[in-house]
């Protein structure tokens, strides 16, 4: 995959992506945590979860007993409403323990529909869109200002691109040079209603970002050593903020979520509806979370 | 008082490496020394209030103490969801200094009026709202902006407003001041920002009437002084508050809720513009007595009060 591919080839590479186990694993914790709070945004999670394991696993820089570390880099889920794939890494990552995934969206609980700054390595908080990335950029111009070496990562939607925030903080990533700043846009190309094509067309995507004075990347979202790769040449340009586009699928993983738009956001989700859930990703594993 | 509030950032951020300042597309040269000596914490930004806000939490969530610089009117409605949650909820130190608090901006036009702001921004937990009445008390109650612990909005006043403040008085954010006390005072008179004056003006004409006023003026609109309030309103006949702003959730009404709540009983009015949008530009002060906020309408309302 390189620049010249056209829109439809990565969707359809997306779209084609195989996962491995790992990627199954992660994905039956999401499903087990909708399961435990019948509820949530399952299809935006499954979109960014191969996003997440990357930069987790092997880009970003953290200390989970120290999760306010001074060094550490700096990530938000500005699209707040994929939390629950950012909560499975936090708990792989020992932040919190796998234990508070199980009562997720409950009275009392530490985990509720999107993410707060008040969970151990949640940065920001988020839910209402168009407010992460802004800030995302506030953090990069303090590192800038503090000559500190660490890096600032954002996951945005392809809806929350309408928001007019997001165009008004690349303007100010791309005035103050801030190379240390990489926002990932979430390209899965539903919104809740219908399509990006159909409510707001964002094309041509990569070119407004680069119009905006990024440096832009396009990758397959759900292809691991892509988007490893895609990480590890960071800073893509000197002086330039840098943009991936992350060409995902809102569900990706099972069918019966791809492409299916009355799942966007689900309450009281009827627990026979759970077998055919975990069925395409090899049923629920006591030792998934061990 | 917009020069003064200026200055002090500029001399603060001098001794403080914590101090960033930001402005959206202001004038030409504001500033100038501070760009100069401390580059690296100056930001003339553009006009995007809501990226800003959320940059300016950002910075502040990272330790810096961002003084976020625009006028009134586009600091509490064009990006209200931006102070709600990514200032006030993230108790972010991010000072946002408003220009034209009020309707300094009366030539202008109703979008340049901040008749409103102190009702939209007195819902949101975690905010301070601070409206000093003249440049010597805002010299006074910015050092204290540095230390403090969550957002604060600071309401200018038009600049060149009459000095009325003292020395003698301690100005603690948070707590208000009593200019003038009765033990048996036929009225209490509430102010803040510029219309304490205006409180000091009615009660020197009572005074000559033998019309005993205690006159409190509140700088910090929240949180609110409320012993204060209880204390001299347990005092008095009637408590008349007084305020640049809608009667609608503004000083008036805050006072309002600390008297029911107290059980308190006492002739009680509001003096502030009607729910409608000024009309008939002018100057300020024209726009105000056009609306009847002025010592003139206090004198009027305590001695009706008092038949």
């Amino acid at each position: 995959m390189n620049t010249t591919n056209s829109l439809t080839d990565w969707t359809k590479a997306a779209k084609d992506s195989r996962l491995d186990e790992e990627s199954l694993r992660l994905r039956r914790l999401i499903v087990r945590t909708l399961q435990c709070g019948k509820r949530g945004h399952g299809p935006t999670a499954l979109s960014v979860i191969d996003i997440l394991r990357v930069l987790y696993n092997d880009i970003m820089k953290f200390n989970p007993k120290e999760p306010r570390w001074e060094k550490r880099d700096r990530f938000i889920l500005s699209k707040g409403h994929g939390c629950i794939a950012q909560y499975v890494m936090l708990a792989e990552k020992s932040f919190i323990s796998h234990k508070e995934l199980w009562k997720f969206c409950s009275h009392g609980a530490l985990l509720g529909g999107h993410p707060e700054h008040t969970i151990p390595g949640v940065e920001f908080s988020t839910g209402s869109l168009g407010h992460g990335f802004p800030v995302a950029v506030g953090f990069a111009l303090n590192a800038k200002i503090d000559k500190a070496s660490h890096r600032i990562f954002t996951i945005i939607g392809d809806g929350e691109s309408g928001e007019g925030s997001i165009w008004e903080a690349a303007l100010y990533a791309s005035k103050h040079k801030l190379s240390n700043l990489t926002v990932i846009v979430d390209y899965n190309k539903q919104l809740t209603y219908s399509t990006t094509f159909e409510v707001l067309d964002l094309e041509p995507l990569a070119d407004k970002w680069k119009s905006f004075g990024f440096a832009v990347q396009q990758v397959n979202g759900h292809d691991i050593a892509q988007l490893k790769e895609t990480f590890s040449k960071l800073p893509f340009e000197q002086n330039k903020p840098n943009c991936i586009i992350a060409h995902t699928v809102k569900g990706k993983g099972i069918p019966m979520l791809e492409g299916n738009f009355g799942w966007h956001h689900k309450s009281s989700i009827p627990e026979e509806d759970f077998a055919k859930l975990y069925e395409s990703l090899g049923g629920w594993n006591e030792k998934d979370c061990s | 008082m917009r020069k003064i509030v200026l200055d002090m950032v500029y001399e603060l951020a001098k001794k403080d490496k914590r101090i960033v300042y930001i402005g959206s597309d202001l004038g030409a040269g504001l500033l100038d020394n501070f760009k100069k000596e401390m580059p690296d914490r100056f930001f003339m930004e553009g006009v995007s209030e809501q990226a800003l806000i959320g940059m300016s939490a950002g910075l502040a969530l990272e330790g810096k103490i961002v003084y976020f610089n625009t006028i009134a009117t586009f600091i509490t409605r064009r990006c209200f969801e931006q102070v709600v949650l990514d200032l006030c909820l993230h108790h972010a130190n991010v000072r946002l200094i408003a220009n034209g608090g009020g309707v300094v901006y009366a030539p202008l036009g109703p979008t340049h009026l901040a008749m409103d702001d102190i009702g939209i921004l007195r819902t949101i937990p975690n905010m301070t709202i601070i409206a000093p009445c003249d440049a010597d008390e805002m010299k006074r109650l910015m050092p204290q902006t540095v230390n403090y612990q969550g957002p604060i909005y600071i309401r200018l006043a038009k600049g060149g407003d009459p000095i009325i403040s003292s020395d003698k008085h301690e100005c603690t954010i948070g707590k208000a001041i009593v200019i003038k006390e009765y033990n048996t005072p036929d009225a209490l008179l509430i102010g803040t920002g510029i219309t304490t004056k205006l409180c000091i003006d009615a009660a020197e004409q009572l005074d000559k009437e033998n019309i005993k006023t205690t006159i409190l003026h509140v700088h910090t609109i929240k949180p609110l002084d409320k012993e204060a309030i209880i204390k001299h309103a347990k005092k008095a006949k009637s408590v008349i508050v007084i305020e640049e702003h809608t009667t609608i959730n503004g000083l008036g009404s805050a006072v309002a809720e600390v008297l029911m709540n107290a059980g308190i009983n006492v002739k009680f009015k509001k003096i502030g513009f009607p729910d409608v949008f000024p009309e008939g530009y002018g100057s300020q002060a024209q726009l105000m007595e056009k609306y009847n906020i002025t010592a003139d309408e206090c004198i009027r309302t305590i001695k009706e009060s008092r038949c």
